[in-house]
């Protein structure tokens, strides 16, 4: 099975473009940065999260945002059911989360499974005021009542496509596709 | 579960029965996880949902209060459900006392077993009969690889390597399992070791473990970066095998003159119990150099990283 790049949502433009809507949505929405926190989800809202924080501190004149790295892998529900055990990482949140409103960051929403997961995880850190979603792209596909908050892109896709987010800081570049697998 | 490439695969373990012939990748990927789980120790909420719905056996036939309490501490941490046997000399042969837990361990549908057993093999002779998950929490004079383990997590995170490091056994290495499971996992990951006690106690055969054998402790502690110090186990004098503890105390103890007299720092370990002013000094274990009361807290760690690289297995799937 080989596969190939069916869609190219966004390029390296589209990509700056929609984080900067993002971080304007969540000023917006927030009425400023004052009690923002971001987390982004390991491996790719990680550095989104940290964009979204330098796009805002803009924004705010300074304003200087906290950002912590969140790792799900123990709060997955598919550990026992999984053939491959995942490496876990470490979280990285340095800062109080308690009343506070933590947006968590990710690439991708899909079925909703790693969000879950998510704020589960970040409660075991303390009680914020409000936890919201950003994600770069809602491809749809749910399975759990979760949605996003602020969402960059959405795209019609299949189930058996993968929506891939390419960041410079992982990837050496920003592009956001849609890949289908073929027979070859 | 967004990508594929999130889930990348690892080193798999399917029991933990020793150090010996476990690979520097293993012990890499068990130590880097026990880092992350010694962060979720030091949470507000030092517990993480990943063992939901698997139970854990701890059969200890032999004392232990550190060891037992610790993997029951990890299991907990882990959300695991545990249920817990301990016993001290029983009237039945060892033999038909294991092929009974087998019997129940099967019976009872127990994923993963926590065996400590005075007899050297014992884990093995399970994991050879059961379909569950064994972890050796200390069997004879054999292994003993999560304190193996927790040394290197210890020793690692104080000097921030292994490759390299030049570590010295103290004691009675004939009769310990620490010793062995040290020996071993610290030559898979690039450290010298050498070993350090009365002639009485030390094997014969020292050197084809790829221990060096040393006689003079100050030689020893001048050649070291760590000092991993055993206990000395009393009866060893009745035996005849030691002296008096006084003399021993002034031959292999560890003293604060003598660590006074060296040129440089070294990292002081001990698996504990201890027997102060015997194998180590009050004023030694309780100093700046000692990472004693570390290496409890990263057993734990340690322990929640075993059980979760053994559980995250295919034999869950139905």
């Amino acid at each position: 099975m080989g596969e190939r790049i069916k869609h190219v949502i966004a390029d390296s433009q589209g990509v700056e473009r929609t984080l900067a809507r993002l971080a304007h949505e969540i000023v917006e929405k927030n009425r400023g940065a004052e009690r923002i926190g971001l987390v982004g989800i390991r491996t790719r809202g990680a550095p989104l999260a940290e964009r979204l924080a330098g796009i805002i501190s803009e924004i705010e004149k300074g304003r200087t945002v906290p950002v912590g790295i969140l790792d799900i892998t123990l709060y997955r529900d598919d550990f026992l059911t999984t053939r491959k055990t995942p490496k876990v990482q470490a979280t990285e949140i340095d800062f109080d989360i308690n009343d506070r409103v933590l947006v968590l960051v990710d690439d991708v929403l899909f079925t909703g499974r790693t969000i879950r997961a998510a704020i589960d995880a970040v409660l075991d850190y303390g009680r914020p005021a409000k936890i919201q979603l950003a994600v770069m792209v809602d491809r749809g596909h749910r399975e759990m009542p979760i949605q996003g908050d602020f969402v960059g892109l959405r795209a019609v896709t299949a189930p058996g496509e993968e929506v891939r987010v390419h960041l410079r800081e992982i990837d050496n570049e920003d592009e956001i596709v849609i890949v289908e697998k073929i027979n070859d | 579960m967004t990508n594929s490439t999130e889930a990348k695969p690892i080193v798999k373990l399917n029991h933990l029965l020793g150090l010996d012939g476990i690979s520097r990748e293993a012990i890499t990927e068990i130590l880097d996880s026990a880092d992350t789980f010694l962060g979720v120790l030091e949470r507000p909420i030092p517990k993480v949902p990943s063992l939901r719905g698997v139970t854990v056996a701890n059969f200890f036939f032999e004392n232990s209060t550190r060891t037992k309490i610790s993997f029951e501490l990890a299991e907990k941490r882990m959300s695991a459900d545990t249920i817990s046997f301990a016993t001290s000399g029983s009237s039945v042969s060892k033999g038909e006392t294991l092929l009974d837990t087998v019997r129940n361990i099967e019976a009872m549908k127990i994923d993963v077993v926590v065996i400590r057993h005075s007899a050297s093999g014992a884990p093995r002779f399970l994991a050879d009969r059961i379909e569950s998950a064994v972890i050796n929490a200390g069997d004879g004079q054999h292994e003993h690889p999560t304190q193996g383990l927790l040394d290197m997590m210890t020793l690692r995170r104080k000097v921030g390597r292994l490759e390299g490091l030049n570590v010295l056994i103290l004691g009675d290495i004939a009769h310990s399992r620490v010793a062995r499971s040290n020996i071993h996992g610290l030559l898979a990951m690039g450290a010298n070791v050498k070993v350090c006690g009365p002639a009485t106690l030390m094997p014969r055969d020292i050197e084809t473990l790829g221990a060096e054998p040393i006689f003079d402790l100050d030689e020893g502690l001048e050649w070291c970066d760590a000092v991993n110090v055993l206990r000395l186990q009393l009866e060893r004098q009745k035996s005849g095998e030691i002296p008096s503890l006084r003399e021993y105390n002034r031959t292999f103890g560890l003293t604060r003159a003598r660590l006074e007299r060296l040129t440089k720092e070294i990292v002081v370990m001990h698996p504990g119990p201890m027997n102060r002013g015997v194998e180590i000094d009050s004023d030694v274990a309780d100093g700046p150099y000692s990472v004693i009361l570390n290496q409890v807290t990263h057993g734990v760690a340690v322990r929640m990283a075993v059980l979760y690289l053994i559980s995250g297995r295919e034999r869950f799937v139905e």
